[in-house]
């Protein structure tokens, strides 16, 4: 675990040493916030409804962003020689890319604060919401993380790996969404909404914290995690 | 051999039988064997060069070796330890550099440095030694607390080149995406000795470098070499002559010869010829050479100018064979223009060897008369 948490630090300064993490900082904190500002004012309400609704959206093109070199770039350096004949076993490697990443995704998160100060400052918001909205943003962040991750495991291309990690993210987004729901037999729609990573995200950010949630996030994560392991074996058998 | 007195946990492995060992390691690639029936043994506070042309198969075994890859079969220990049940156990005796030293080019070099000793367990104010160490041993530090106006102009040029120094900062923090090749690799190599492994494997640490790093990292090596059994592999002959106690020649992934630079030019020289270039009737030339030589071969080699022609002549005994033949030219009234000696050494071995058609010979080393030397044979201290 100690080599798990050393390996997430590293990931974590990689992402602050190199000016692609302030690039993706920057572009994610500027979509979020015009996405936002742009309706708020017309509608004049102060809720965070629109704000967290589009955080999915907004999370498709960021997270795979933000993933994709972890794997595809030790490949293509060489460096991944290094980090795996370390007395580091490959399952550890594994989850501290994903703790690495997960961190660097809640300073982001922690950075659209402006946006909740400015709505408490204008009018009275309800808590549960922001609290819930704030944890869902979290697990759909991580569930994300881990599907980018095992993309960019399987390439040496940091293109590529985007491209596969955020067309994954949104085939797993999109079955539950009312697109795909409408269109499906009526006896799969059950099924698909439970699949859909947007619908507990739904959930949450309405503030209701609900176990079978939690269990859909933690088995995604835990699910990609394990791809992810089996992706850098494979190396050994190649 | 000079017993490195340190706090290392791994002191106590006895000096004793091989370090590392290697049986019978074979590994495809589709139908392309890049490693087949490898074996050898490495002995305490060795340096062993592990000589091949490029793809012969020195990186697969290495890789092997350092528990990056799975062999298909065969196995192999480092200090006792398998590699495949035990590869943390293997990973934590040996610092292994990949080829050409890949690094984390957005981390700076102390940034570096503390990410592996960190994953070497080694912690706190034991970390700060020891990197301090390396930065030593390693010659990173040497610039670090001079002048730029104080350095030579060699080290200066390279510095200026290497855009790590103009200002006079220190190495230290620059990122190692600016630092030249040859600091690269100085980097990668204090990376794989911060931890004081018992063994360190180093995929051809001179690659790509300019002539006078080459001969820095060398020494660096050859250092190292007196305290820690070091495996090196390298497709330039020189480079093994210039570091290596003992050499291992590797081709189509084969084991071809091993022994000392001395016993593998030795054997070398048991097989020697003569050059010889004359102006004669061929097939009297030939035939009365035939007649001098050992197993009846020589050979025309090529048509020179003027009537000359060069002919090859194998024999044991190269003095007497030399006078025999300068005898039969004046007996024949055949004007002589050369008489030479072909070159041994480890060069034509290595040639001999190492391009040789991948015919059939599963033997591997042994065969052809090459020694595959056991500690005890190759006189080391």
């Amino acid at each position: 675990m100690t080599s798990a948490i050393a390996i997430a630090r590293k990931e974590l300064r990689g992402h602050f040493n190199s000016a692609a993490g302030y690039v993706f900082l920057t572009a994610f904190l500027l979509l979020t916030s015009w996405f936002f500002f742009r309706s708020f004012f017309l509608a004049g309400q102060a809720t965070l409804r629109p704000f967290f609704s589009m955080m999915p959206w907004v999370f498709l093109l960021f997270v795979p962003a933000a993933a994709m070199r972890s794997w595809a770039e030790e490949r293509k350096l060489g460096t991944d020689e290094v980090l795996l004949t370390l007395p580091v076993r490959d399952g550890e490697a594994v989850l501290g890319k994903f703790l690495g990443g997960l961190g660097f995704l809640c300073v982001a998160i922690a950075l659209t604060a402006p946006v909740p100060a400015v709505l408490l400052a204008l009018g009275d918001p309800d808590p549960g919401p922001l609290v819930g909205g704030y944890a869902g943003l979290v697990l759909l962040g991580a569930a994300y993380l881990a599907i980018s991750l095992f993309a960019s495991s399987l390439t040496e291309s940091q293109v590529v790996a985007f491209v596969v990690g955020a067309s994954m993210s949104f085939a797993l987004f999109i079955v539950g969404e009312d697109v795909v729901l409408v269109a499906a037999p009526r006896w799969l729609a059950p099924g698909l909404r439970y699949l859909g990573l947007g619908q507990h995200f739904a959930s949450i950010s309405r503030g209701v914290l609900d176990t079978r949630d939690l269990v859909y996030y933690a088995v995604v994560v835990g699910f990609f995690l394990y791809a992810n392991l089996k992706a850098v074996e494979a190396r050994k058998w190649r | 051999m000079p017993h490195h007195a340190g706090p290392s946990a791994q002191s106590t492995e006895p000096e004793r039988g091989p370090v590392v060992s290697l049986r019978g390691i074979t590994k495809r690639f589709g139908t392309v064997a890049a490693a087949e029936d490898v074996s050898f043994d490495v002995f305490g506070g060795e340096v062993v060069g592990f000589l091949g042309p490029n793809g012969a198969g020195k990186t697969t075994t290495m890789r092997i070796l350092a528990c990056y890859i799975a062999p298909d079969s065969g196995s192999a220990t480092v200090a006792g330890h398998d590699i495949r049940d035990e590869a943390l156990e293997v990973r934590r005796r040996i610092g292994y550099l990949p080829e050409s030293a890949p690094l984390y080019l957005d981390l700076s070099v102390s940034e570096h440095l503390s990410f592996i000793a960190e994953l070497r367990g080694i912690r706190g104010r034991e970390a700060v030694a020891r990197i301090g160490r390396m930065i030593d041993v390693c010659g990173l530090a040497d610039v670090v607390h001079r002048d730029v106006g104080e350095l030579s102009k060699g080290y200066r040029q390279r510095v200026g080149l290497a855009c790590t120094l103009v200002h006079g900062p220190d190495v230290l923090h620059r990122d190692v995406g600016e630092l030249s090749k040859g600091y690269r690799q100085r980097v990668g190599l204090a990376c794989t000795l911060v931890h004081d492994p018992d063994v360190l494997i180093l995929d051809e640490p001179t690659t790509g470098l300019d002539p006078s790093q080459i001969v820095e990292v060398r020494e660096l090596v050859k250092r190292i070499g007196r305290e820690k059994t070091v495996i090196l592999s390298t497709h330039i002959l020189p480079e093994v002559e210039a570091v290596a106690d003992r050499v291992v020649i590797i081709a189509d992934g084969r084991i071809r010869a091993s022994g000392t630079p001395d016993q593998l030019s030795r054997a070398a020289a048991g097989s020697r010829a003569l050059r010889v270039s004359l102006r004669a009737p061929e097939a009297r030339a030939l035939e009365a050479l035939s007649a001098l030589a050992q197993d009846g071969d020589a050979r025309k080699m090529s048509d020179d100018a003027d009537g000359f022609a060069t002919y090859r002549v194998a024999g044991g005994d190269l003095a007497s064979l030399s006078d025999a033949v300068y005898e039969l030219a004046r007996e024949q009234d055949w004007p002589l223009r050369a008489l030479s000696q072909e070159s041994a050494g480890l060069e034509s071995v290595f040639l001999r060897l190492a391009m040789r058609d991948p015919v059939d010979e599963g033997d591997g080393a042994g065969a052809r008369g090459f020694p595959t030397a056991r500690r005890e044979e190759d006189g080391r201290p």
